[in-house]
């Protein structure tokens, strides 16, 4: 049975702008957000590319409207940011009429202020400032959007590595459907961090020269950070309040790769199983998806396995897909957010996002990534992918009114 | 809404992991500030070349999971969905130690790799090859109540039959360290099971991983259903509180998750006073220490008293004779933050 979960709000902050208008502005004009490591101290910063939020600590503070003398890791600003834009793009103000849930995502928390706890603690065990340590869990930023937001009759945070939003969209909407909440604000939020700088390059997965999604060449992602949130409500509450909406989930499905803890299988089985699942969801055929908003990374891995499990689905009729992560660079918990308001945009846009970066079709697949803005199409389903470590994968179906 | 408990599986500070009978001999630690787990044998659970890259809570994780299913008869669940206040924490530790220690060169990256709060999940459903749903949550109090709750709407949805769900949360010497200057735990040690007399400030912290095989259908060995889960933010007062609780409807005995910190238990006594005036009422902490999901814990309980029709003298507050159980519910509140309620019912 397909699912009928209205898109009321959206709310983004990126490296390629730090609300709506400024991100959907860099999408038409193709200019992506990667570049130089500017706002933290490491060895690697002259190596590896990022796609950073153009804006301090500080600056975020005064976007996200929270008090001065707050404890807030970056993680949590980029969140409360992103979520008050989402529901003030919905025209929702306090207090809430209807029972109102958040289920937000990350995997890094608050790690950015940890790291500056542990640099001192490591000396001496009794050194390190507390109020650096207490936002380190994933619980805590969840907690502020919470707060910033005034948003009490649900709260969670989901943390299955890079997959983490899509699944907290994929959780708001069954929410909803179940009767526990009639509106869900969904979505996550990452930053940028030595752990996870480091982690990834201890991997050997960072492209050096910044990532080329689906390309022959590529050698590997580019981090980024950012926020992408979604307002979702009933088909009872849209019709009563007479919003209007910008869209609608109708299709999910979340599959384990269960194949190894960081690699994909090589023909992409969980992929294909997320999509699959989020096809009979919707209750719509392969060939009514207009658009593919891949995952892509730019992994040697990630592209091979999740190309040949579009190519499965989809037969010689690969519709049109790209990855944004060309702009915004790979969010982790973040990108199921940010890519779902990517898609929401490409449904009102009536566009289809080009993969920047793209200069070589990889031999092992048939189809090429788009690479080039295509305006007026019709974009009537968005097919999102998210996959993660673990083998977490979960696809989103969005869909015009 | 209702799932049936058809098999549990806990490794804890107590021989839950290899007890028939609920707290047969119940397991006491004299001047204690933390309690940690009795680690099971692995093999027979878990392929010793798996286990080698194992941390410990991924060990205890991937057997109390892979033990859940063999005594409910399940080789393949619908779904596998996890809980975790705080993830794999010795191996996040480790990373973080290894960037600043090496200057952020050459670092081994299978600590990193097994840092995420899906590692346990991801393992799980690796050893079973099981390409089924897969979740985790990773949300302070919340954490396993909200595995619950998407694991109770999964067979509702009729979306899976059997599913496996957990929680887990691990204590390590830094985890202690920094949670102790926080002011989290006593200062003076003391003995686990007299903490609901202690006067001084702080819990005794613990850890633990619990897993259930909830299935949608009733069988010879369903132990006990659960037939509600509520999660409540940031009560606004004690009546909203009691509202909230009263709308899950009145059981035949509480658990309450005092843990021995004067301040936070008076939200308990509060309670004791009013809705749970007449009930019998239980405690839990000083069995596994305080942790972000050792409602789980609680959960696994709740289900052998049930099935035993049994109350293990060790866990009781007070003197209220107890009568025929058939509804049980598990109350709990994490820093007076997340509060959490779970009615456990007899099958």
């Amino acid at each position: 049975m397909s699912v009928r979960i209205y898109i009321t709000g959206a709310g983004i902050i990126s490296s390629i702008g730090l609300n709506y208008s400024e991100v959907l502005f860099c999408l038409k004009a193709s200019k992506g957000g990667i570049g130089r490591l500017t706002l933290l101290d490491s060895v690697h910063k002259d190596e590896v590319p990022v796609a950073e939020v153009k804006a301090t600590n500080e600056e975020l503070k005064g976007l996200a409207e929270v008090p001065g003398k707050g404890v807030f890791s970056r993680t949590s600003l980029l969140g409360i940011i992103a979520a008050r834009q989402a529901l003030k793009s919905a025209g929702i103000e306090k207090p809430f009429d209807v029972r109102t849930g958040l289920i937000s995502a990350t995997t890094v928390g608050g790690m950015d202020r940890t790291e500056k706890f542990f640099k001192k603690y490591l000396k001496d065990k009794s050194h390190g400032r507390l109020r650096d340590v207490i936002t380190h869990d994933m619980g805590d930023s969840t907690e502020k959007i919470a707060e910033a937001c005034g948003i009490r009759d649900y709260v969670t945070t989901i943390s299955t590595a890079c997959s983490s939003s899509a699944n907290s969209i994929l959780l708001g909407s069954r929410l909803i459907e179940n009767g526990f909440l009639d509106r869900a604000l969904v979505g996550g939020v990452d930053c940028l961090t030595l752990f996870t700088i480091n982690g990834f390059n201890s991997l050997m997965i960072l492209d050096s020269n910044g990532c080329k999604p689906f390309d022959e060449e590529r050698n590997g992602l580019t981090l980024g950070e950012g926020a992408g949130f979604l307002v979702l409500e009933s088909e009872r509450v849209v019709a009563k309040t007479g919003r209007k909406a910008m869209g609608k989930v109708t299709g999910y499905g979340n599959a384990c790769d269960a194949f190894h803890q960081t690699a994909s299988s090589p023909e992409g089985d969980g992929a294909f199983l997320s999509m699959q699942k989020a096809l009979l969801k919707a209750g719509i055929r392969p060939d009514q998806i207009d658009y593919i908003n891949a995952h892509g990374t730019g992994t040697k891995n990630n592209d091979l396995s999740e190309g040949k499990a579009i190519e499965r689905l989809f037969g010689n009729s690969v519709p049109p897909c790209s990855s944004t992560k060309s702009f915004t660079g790979h969010t982790l918990g973040a990108a199921g957010g940010i890519e779902a308001v990517f898609s929401v945009m490409a449904l009102e846009q009536q566009c289809i996002w080009p993969n920047l970066n793209f200069t070589r079709k990889m031999k092992e697949l048939k189809f090429l990534p788009v690479t080039d803005l295509r305006n007026n199409v019709p974009v009537r389903n968005v097919l999102s992918n998210s996959f993660g470590f673990g083998g977490n994968n979960t696809s989103l179906i969005f869909s015009k009114l | 809404m209702e799932a049936f408990i058809n098999g549990l599986s806990a490794i804890s500070p107590q021989n839950t992991f290899a007890e028939e009978k609920l707290l047969q001999e119940p397991g006491e630690y004299c001047d204690v500030r933390f309690i940690k787990c009795l680690e099971p044998q692995y093999s027979g659970f878990i392929d010793p070349m798996a286990a080698r890259r194992m941390s410990r809570i991924i060990k205890m994780g991937v057997c109390s999971a892979i033990k859940c299913l063999k005594d409910a008869g399940i080789r393949n669940p619908d779904a596998i969905i996890t809980g975790t206040g705080m993830g794999c924490v010795e191996d996040t530790g480790k990373f973080l130690i290894s960037i600043y220690e090496n200057d952020e060169k050459l670092l081994n990256p299978t600590p990193f790799i097994q840092s995420t709060h899906n590692t346990v999940g991801a393992s799980i459903a690796l050893a079973l090859k099981c390409n089924n749903y897969n979740n985790t949550y990773g949300h302070r109090g919340f954490s396993f109540e909200s595995a619950l709750l998407d694991a109770m709407m999964l067979l509702q949805e009729k979306q899976a039959c059997d599913i496996l769900v957990g929680a887990l949360d691990e204590l390590t010497p830094d985890l202690f360290t920094i949670t102790d200057r926080l002011g989290f735990w006593k200062k003076v040690p003391v003995n686990n099971l007299c903490l609901k007399d202690s006067k001084s400030r702080g819990s005794i912290a613990g850890e633990g991983t619990a897993f259930f095989a909830l299935s949608r259908h009733k069988s010879e060995k369903s132990l006990a259903r659960i037939s509600s889960v509520m999660t409540f933010f940031r009560p606004e007062n004690i009546t909203e509180l009691q509202n909230r609780i009263t709308s899950i409807g009145k059981p035949d005995l509480v658990i309450l998750g005092i843990n021995g910190d004067p301040q936070g238990d008076e939200i308990y006594s509060h309670l004791r006073k009013g809705i749970f005036n007449d009930i019998p009422a239980l405690y839990y902490k000083h069995l596994c220490g305080e942790y972000d999901t050792s409602s789980a814990f609680a959960l696994a309980m709740a289900s052998g008293i049930i099935r035993e029709q049994r109350v293990p003298d060790i866990m009781k507050l007070d003197d209220i004779p107890v009568g025929e159980l058939r509804n049980i519910l598990i109350y709990n509140h994490l820093r007076n933050v997340n509060h959490s309620a779970i009615l456990v019912t007899s099958c």
